[in-house]
């Protein structure tokens, strides 16, 4: 296989893996002001992640960076382009993560309101843009000759970008109740399992909305309604498994849907990476105009062989030594 | 152009800005790693209490310090592309290897053994939790390492050739992109430099408790650690700066001629080295200045009789060679920054010096020798900044050294209001961050180390707390 194709699917797979596992963190961010009503609720609910929200984060540095790596010209007509949504998309980013360690830093309700409400909306703002963002990927965007975005800022919230945004915001949501069901106990999880059966019904909804769409704007591809059609059928029966209490399976099921549908948007891109909506024959972006030289590739490759492999194995190994339920118990225990 | 808005000025103050901002936690996550796992070996090993105390101290600074420069630094990464498309389309096939081995190999590392640290107290065996620590601070330096690299390649590029129908320049050969000479004195300089930092931190927390006579079991040993790591790493600072000077002038001999401000080209006793100089708004002309004969030929070339080039040969050189234009940069930036980031250098190898001798044999000085050694944390971020402005400013008017512009490399499509939204969103959020992290900087460290609860069988076995959010 072209080296080239290789990367546009290890790009994929690490936006894949950047979307399941910050997806949850998001997701978890996202329900604090729903299942969190007294502090040591929304303590519980931060330490559900508190091992895992940096690493999981760092899946968007790694993708970002092979993207840079591997994709020069994707890369840059990307973030030049989507300035804005990105620019928000890092302030977002910035005050969750410090929020995650200043907000037990002081006793005060007003300081711990502050820093939770800044998880919140730095949970919101990401879900929400990085759907926007792909859609709009996978829409077409305007590109001059050079390559360049030229829609401007409102171009980007077009309804089907919005919808896509709405679609991720609500499947991380989900996934991030499924996480909390799976790592608390007690009264913050019957109400949690009350939110994530009617959050499950509506994101059933908003999603088959965008598959469908994106099976009609694909003109019918056949990749896409096969990759549609197993996001469809995971988040269906996440939904039908939550609802049966397997709590692990509902969550395994949930983080297919997230993964068939982040396929979904790559194989509808594929062989294009940016398609343009002025003059898409010259002026898009494809995988083989917009890689790295074959030496890059090749090397990048052997390193990814090798890596990807070790990195999955230990991160693996993290989540198996904080795989206990965190309790009140446990948040008292402990010395702050 | 309406200057205000022009979307080059911006980025470059937005770049500037939040780099240096970066670099401000960097050095700390970086010094503070490997101190912290010292601290946790020593308490393996001796099983003495003061140890751990120590490790859970500095580590709960460590905390407050990391999350900030994770979150900074995506800022770094995703701003190539924002703000410098024409560069990222340029170089990205060179300069993304690095940046992707950076991630693939180092921060995914540090990442997940920084969770398994701070929350694995009781979860793992003693030896794991400690190899936890280690791995951490391996990975930081690992990083630091390929991101000097990539810097490296913008000072000096090697390993590449130009691909004139694309117009990019690609990657030639990975081991000369990573052992770059200018990579290889900049990152032990670096290194080094982060050392500097931790120790400073360290010796000016311990100072303030020493000078109340409080938790002397503790802060006695801590700044005693301090202070040797401070002498010795200043001395490797200086080391490898020496080692930095002489790859700029063999590779960017004007960087070295706009650190001196020296305009016309000097041998011997004529390279001198300006203390002090003052002279004509211009910078062209010096009223007054104390100088130290032959030192700059030493230090340019490491002989009383080198040549050393000014600023109009090399104008003139560059001219022949790259068409019309100004090849030096803004002189007062790169001479004052380089003798700021020398002489707070020295500055802190005799704070060390001095300190060693004044507290030998658990003496305790005068009030003010304290204050004193408080001070020597913020002039070691501050040596470290003023470093690095001189290191990127003195590289301009180009991005990559020789073979694209600074002034061609921004986005073309980006606008001045754009880049004038974000600059101020990330001056307001980083502005009041500051303030927060300061704050809690300075009451975890006023608080000096927590008591050791010991084991519930009776004994005095000392158990390190768990840490939750």
């Amino acid at each position: 296989m072209d080296l080239a194709v290789l990367w546009f699917w290890i790009v994929g797979a690490l936006f894949i893996g950047y979307f399941i596992l910050d997806g949850f963190d998001f997701g978890v961010g996202i329900s604090l002001p729903f299942l969190g009503k007294k502090d040591s609720e929304r303590r519980v609910l931060i330490n559900t992640i508190g091992p895992v929200w940096d690493l999981n984060e760092t899946w968007v540095i790694v993708a970002g960076a092979c993207l840079f790596a591997a994709f020069p010209e994707w890369y840059a007509t990307l973030f030049a382009g989507f300035y804005l949504p990105l620019f928000l998309i890092l302030i977002a980013l910035i005050l969750r993560g410090v929020s995650f360690e200043y907000r037990h830093q002081r006793k005060h309700e007003s300081w711990k309101r502050a820093f939770d409400t800044m998880i919140f909306v730095g949970s919101v703002v990401p879900a929400l843009l990085w759907g926007v963002a792909f859609a709009n990927v996978v829409r077409g965007v305007p590109l001059n000759e050079k390559f360049d975005y030229v829609g401007g800022f409102w171009n980007l919230l077009n309804p089907y970008a919005l919808l896509g945004g709405i679609t991720t915001l609500l499947l991380f949501f989900l996934s991030g109740l499924y996480f909390i069901l799976l790592k608390t106990d007690g009264e913050l999880h019957a109400r949690a399992q009350k939110l994530a059966v009617k959050v499950g019904i509506i994101t059933i909804v908003v999603a088959a909305s965008f598959l469908v769409w994106t099976i009609i704007m694909s003109e019918f591809k056949l990749a896409t309604i096969v990759c549609s059609a197993i996001a469809a059928v995971a988040l269906i029966g996440a939904v039908a498994l939550n609802y049966l209490r397997k709590e692990g399976l509902s969550f395994a099921a949930v983080a297919v849907t997230v993964a068939a549908a982040v396929l979904t948007l790559f194989v509808t891109l594929f062989p294009n990476v940016m398609p343009s909506t002025i003059d898409p024959a010259t002026n898009s972006l494809t995988i083989e105009n917009a890689s790295s030289s074959a030496y890059t590739l090749e090397f990048m490759t052997w390193v990814a062989v090798i890596a990807l492999p070790l990195i999955l194995l230990y991160q693996g190994w993290t989540y198996w030594v904080f795989r206990k339920r965190i309790t009140h118990a446990t948040i008292e225990a402990a010395a702050h | 152009m309406n200057e205000i808005l022009d979307p080059l000025i911006l980025s470059r103050w937005q770049f500037g800005l939040t780099t240096v901002y970066h670099f401000l936690f960097v050095p700390l996550t970086i010094g503070l790693a490997t101190t912290v796992a010292i601290f946790q070996t020593a308490w393996y090993r001796t099983g003495k209490v003061h140890y751990l105390q120590l490790t859970q101290f500095f580590g709960k600074i460590f905390m407050i310090n990391f999350a900030m420069g994770v979150v900074t630094g995506i800022v770094q990464e995703f701003q190539f592309g924002m703000n410098w498309s024409t560069y990222s389309r340029f170089v990205g096939d060179v300069f993304g290897a690095p940046l992707a081995l950076e991630g693939l190999l180092a921060f995914f590392f540090e990442a997940t053994f920084i969770g398994v640290w701070i929350f694995g107290w009781n979860k793992l065996s003693p030896k794991l939790h400690l190899a936890s620590i280690w791995c951490v601070a391996f990975a930081t330096a690992l990083s630091a390492y390929f991101i000097i690299a990539a810097n490296a390649f913008m000072q000096n590029p090697v390993g590449y050739q130009i691909n004139a129908e694309k117009g990019r320049a690609e990657l030639t050969s990975i081991g000369d992109l990573l052992t770059n000479p200018v990579a290889l004195a900049a990152f032990p300089h670096t290194i080094a430099a982060c050392f500097m930092v931790s120790a400073g931190l360290i010796v000016a927390v311990a100072a303030y408790h020493l000078s109340r006579n409080q938790h002397l079991d503790t802060m006695r040993p801590a700044l005693k650690f301090g202070l040797w790591t401070m002498l010795g790493a200043g001395a490797a600072t200086m080391f490898f700066g020496d080692q930095l000077s002489l790859a700029m002038v063999a590779t960017q001999p004007m960087k070295m001629a706009a650190a001196e401000a020296l305009y016309n080209t000097a041998t011997g006793a004529d390279a001198s080295f300006s203390i002090f100089t003052f002279g004509t708004p211009d910078g062209q002309h010096e009223l007054f200045s104390i100088r130290v004969p032959y030192l700059l030929s030493l230090l340019s070339t490491h002989s009383f009789d080198g040549t050393v080039e000014g600023i109009r040969e090399l104008q003139a050189a560059y001219s022949t060679k790259f068409g019309p234009g100004t090849y030096s940069p803004t002189i007062w930036i790169t001479y004052w920054a380089f003798r700021w980031m020398i002489g707070l250098g020295l500055y802190h190898m005799l704070v060390a010096a001095v300190g060693l001798f004044v507290t030998r044999k658990g003496r305790s000085p005068k009030r003010w020798v304290w204050r004193v050694a408080i001070w020597s944390f913020p002039a070691s971020l501050l040596a470290m900044s003023v470093g690095w402005v001189f290191t990127e400013m003195g590289r301009q008017p180009w991005i990559v050294f020789g073979l694209l512009k600074t002034e061609d490399a921004v986005s073309p499509e980006l606008t001045g209001v754009q880049v004038l939204i974000s600059l101020i969103g990330f001056t307001i959020v980083y502005g009041a961050l500051a303030v927060v992290e300061f704050g809690l900087i300075k009451k975890a460290a006023v608080a000096g180390p927590a008591p050791v609860e010991t084991a519930d069988d009776g004994s005095d076995t000392p158990v390190p707390t768990a840490t939750v959010y």
